[in-house]
């Protein structure tokens, strides 16, 4: 008996084992799966939900510049050129000035400054983004309608092309303003990766170039940046791919209006700033829930694609 | 030695002329001074934007804080009222989110680092993944809005946790498959040697081993859900009454916030300020919590 009991112990233990096993790598191995479920079902989702909107107004909803809730006439047009617009506009600034940043924190800054330097970049990345919006409404749209706007009207008065895109009454909240918010939400982004793109060159082909005597910007522009073009590229893309989306920022600055002007001083919406604002006047089974779940099925393929490029950018060099 | 005397000989300025030498020198020295210039303004310009925004908020929110906040449901304009339900309902609805995502998250994880390898149906999830990571958070909210708000009739704090879930899976997939790659296959093997089977190896071993970086990961992931504001619009919708009901509207911070700062109420926008500030101090303290908890480690 008493034998009985201790061979049948370790049986017992091992026959757990021999389920533990298959039973740990199923879990897991659904899991995975889950995710994959969980992306198809999100487009899914969405794309049934626009699909109403699709069926009305055909490809026509792209191009559409109509957004009239009375009379059921919806179209993407202005808020897509939205989004694309401050998105671009919002990388035109971000992008140098992340860049002087990461050259600063890779070259530069002396090592003790490197990490809080670096930690407090990286918290400007952390700050939500309706803290950006309150900042951006509260304290940036009464700078740019104060002096940056007036001042820019008056520069390129006269300024054939300028003088259309600097035009209008400088309200403070418009396209031009969102770019800025959406710049500085995304600088952390575009730097962080820089640096670490930028950490990733050897330290011998740097030293070799300044051996030869090499200034510090000549072995930026001659060894790191030749180095890791593609993956700098690919962080600025995951800096294009947030903007893209970015929601409530945007809907405090950006003025939300339906029209397309071609002043950048004008209000806008952009395709996230128009679902926020619009969904609560929508009642489920409405044309225009339908048209907005469209926008998002579109802001989904839009950014889809950017992220995608962007990791395939980065995934050799950083792990990202 | 001759073929290179020649070439340079071959160049016109620098070797012969020693006033164009230096010259070229100082212009190589002025562009780099400048560039090296233009670097420290824009990162002086990175940390000005930070220090601006802490400032703003302290400025605005800290003259409004009071112990009312705390203790007072919001309220009509007029009536000092308080965050209490809006700073439950973010405790909750980020609390339940986490929970949610979290296991999923490290299971993923662990599949991607254990399991999976470099297969087809492993890469295909850590793309997917990595783009769910990026992808902007009203678009999970519309999905969730579309699966757990319209076929049951109404906006729900259980559909706000369920949207947060979402967010907190990518996070925790990777900081967790970055963590468990990190661990020596040594260690695996010394425990493999004893006769482990391999779910006790992960269980026991690599996640105790990798424990600081996963914490670490679902620090972070807390500190995104809970400034999240464009994913609870259409599913928890918020609650200007107290209510800790799953099954009803539920208020949370960053909705409160968005509600009462385009409010025409003066004390409505004191009240957005104090909880902007009530809520990056979190965010931030989570974030700094992050750091340290893996900087002990390395």
């Amino acid at each position: 008996m008493q034998q009985a009991i201790a061979l049948s112990a370790p049986r017992e233990t091992r026959r757990q084992q021999h389920f533990g096993d298959p039973i740990f790598a199923v879990l897991a191995t659904l899991s995975g799966i889950f995710v994959l479920l969980l992306m198809g079902s999100l487009i899914l989702s969405l794309f049934i939900g626009g699909l109403p909107a699709f069926r009305r107004f055909g490809i026509g909803f792209l191009f559409s510049a109509e957004w009239d809730p009375v009379h059921e006439a919806f179209g993407a047009a202005v808020s897509v050129y939205g989004t694309l617009l401050t998105a671009t506009l919002a990388l035109l600034f971000a992008v140098p000035i992340s860049f002087g940043i990461a050259f600063y924190l890779t070259e530069l800054a002396p090592s003790w400054l490197r990490r809080p330097v670096g930690t407090a970049i990286e918290l400007l990345a952390a700050v939500p983004s309706i803290i950006y919006g309150m900042w951006g409404f509260f304290i940036i749209v009464p700078i740019m309608s104060q002096y940056v706007e007036p001042t820019l009207i008056d520069t390129f008065d006269g300024i054939p092309v300028l003088e259309d895109l600097f035009a209008g009454p400088p309200f403070g909240t418009g396209l031009f303003t969102a770019a800025m918010v959406l710049a500085v939400m995304v600088i952390p982004f575009i730097a962080a990766t820089m640096r670490d793109v930028f950490e990733t060159v050897p330290a011998v082909f740097k030293e070799s170039a300044y051996g030869v005597g090499c200034t510090t910007w000549e072995v930026m522009r001659s060894i790191v940046l030749p180095y890791t073009r593609v993956s700098v590229v690919g962080g600025i893309m995951l800096g294009l791919g947030r903007a893209l989306g970015e929601t409530m920022a945007v809907t405090f600055v950006i003025g939300n209006s339906d029209n397309i002007s071609g002043s950048l001083f004008s209000s806008g919406n952009t395709i996230a700033s128009i679902v926020a604002l619009e969904f609560p006047e929508s009642p489920a089974g409405s044309l225009k829930l339908a048209s907005l779940l469209a926008l998002g099925f579109i802001l989904f393929v839009i950014s889809f694609i950017v992220l995608a490029i962007s990791r395939t950018l980065l995934r050799p060099r950083l792990k990202v | 030695m001759s073929a290179s005397t020649s070439s340079v000989e071959l160049h016109p300025g620098p070797a012969k002329d020693l006033a164009v030498a230096r010259s070229l020198g100082r212009r190589r020295h002025r562009t780099n001074l400048i560039v090296k210039t233009l670097c420290v303004t824009a990162t002086a310009l990175g940390l000005l934007l930070l220090a601006s925004i802490l400032f703003t908020l302290l400025w605005n929110g800290f003259g409004g804080l009071s112990l009312s906040v705390f203790t007072n449901t919001t309220k009509p304009p007029g009536s000092n009222g308080g965050l209490l339900n809006a700073i439950v309902g973010t405790l909750i609805q980020t609390g339940i989110g986490t929970l949610i995502g979290t296991p999923i998250g490290l299971m993923v994880g662990t599949y991607l680092a254990e399991y999976g390898g470099h297969s087809a149906l492993s890469n295909a999830v850590r793309f997917v993944s990595d783009v769910l990571l990026s992808a902007p958070s009203i678009l999970i909210g519309l999905f969730i809005y579309q699966l757990a708000v319209e076929p049951f009739g109404g906006f729900s704090g259980i559909a706000g946790c369920l949207a947060l879930a979402v967010l907190v899976i990518p996070i925790v997939v990777r900081t967790t498959e970055d963590m468990l790659r990190l661990i020596p296959s040594s260690l695996r093997e010394a425990a493999i040697g004893l006769g482990a089977p391999k779910w006790k190896v992960i269980v026991l071993i690599c996640y105790r081993a990798a424990k600081d970086g996963i914490v670490t990961g679902i620090l972070l992931a807390i500190a995104r859900i809970a400034g999240e504001t464009a994913p609870l619009l259409f599913t928890s919708l918020g609650n200007l009454n107290w209510s800790v009901s799953l099954g009803a509207p539920m208020a949370s911070l960053p909705v409160t916030i968005y509600q009462y700062a385009g409010s025409a109420f003066e004390d409505w926008v004191q009240l957005a300020w104090v909880g902007a500030l009530l809520i990056t101090v979190g965010v931030l303290a989570l974030n700094i919590a992050a750091r340290v908890a893996l900087r002990g480690r390395s």
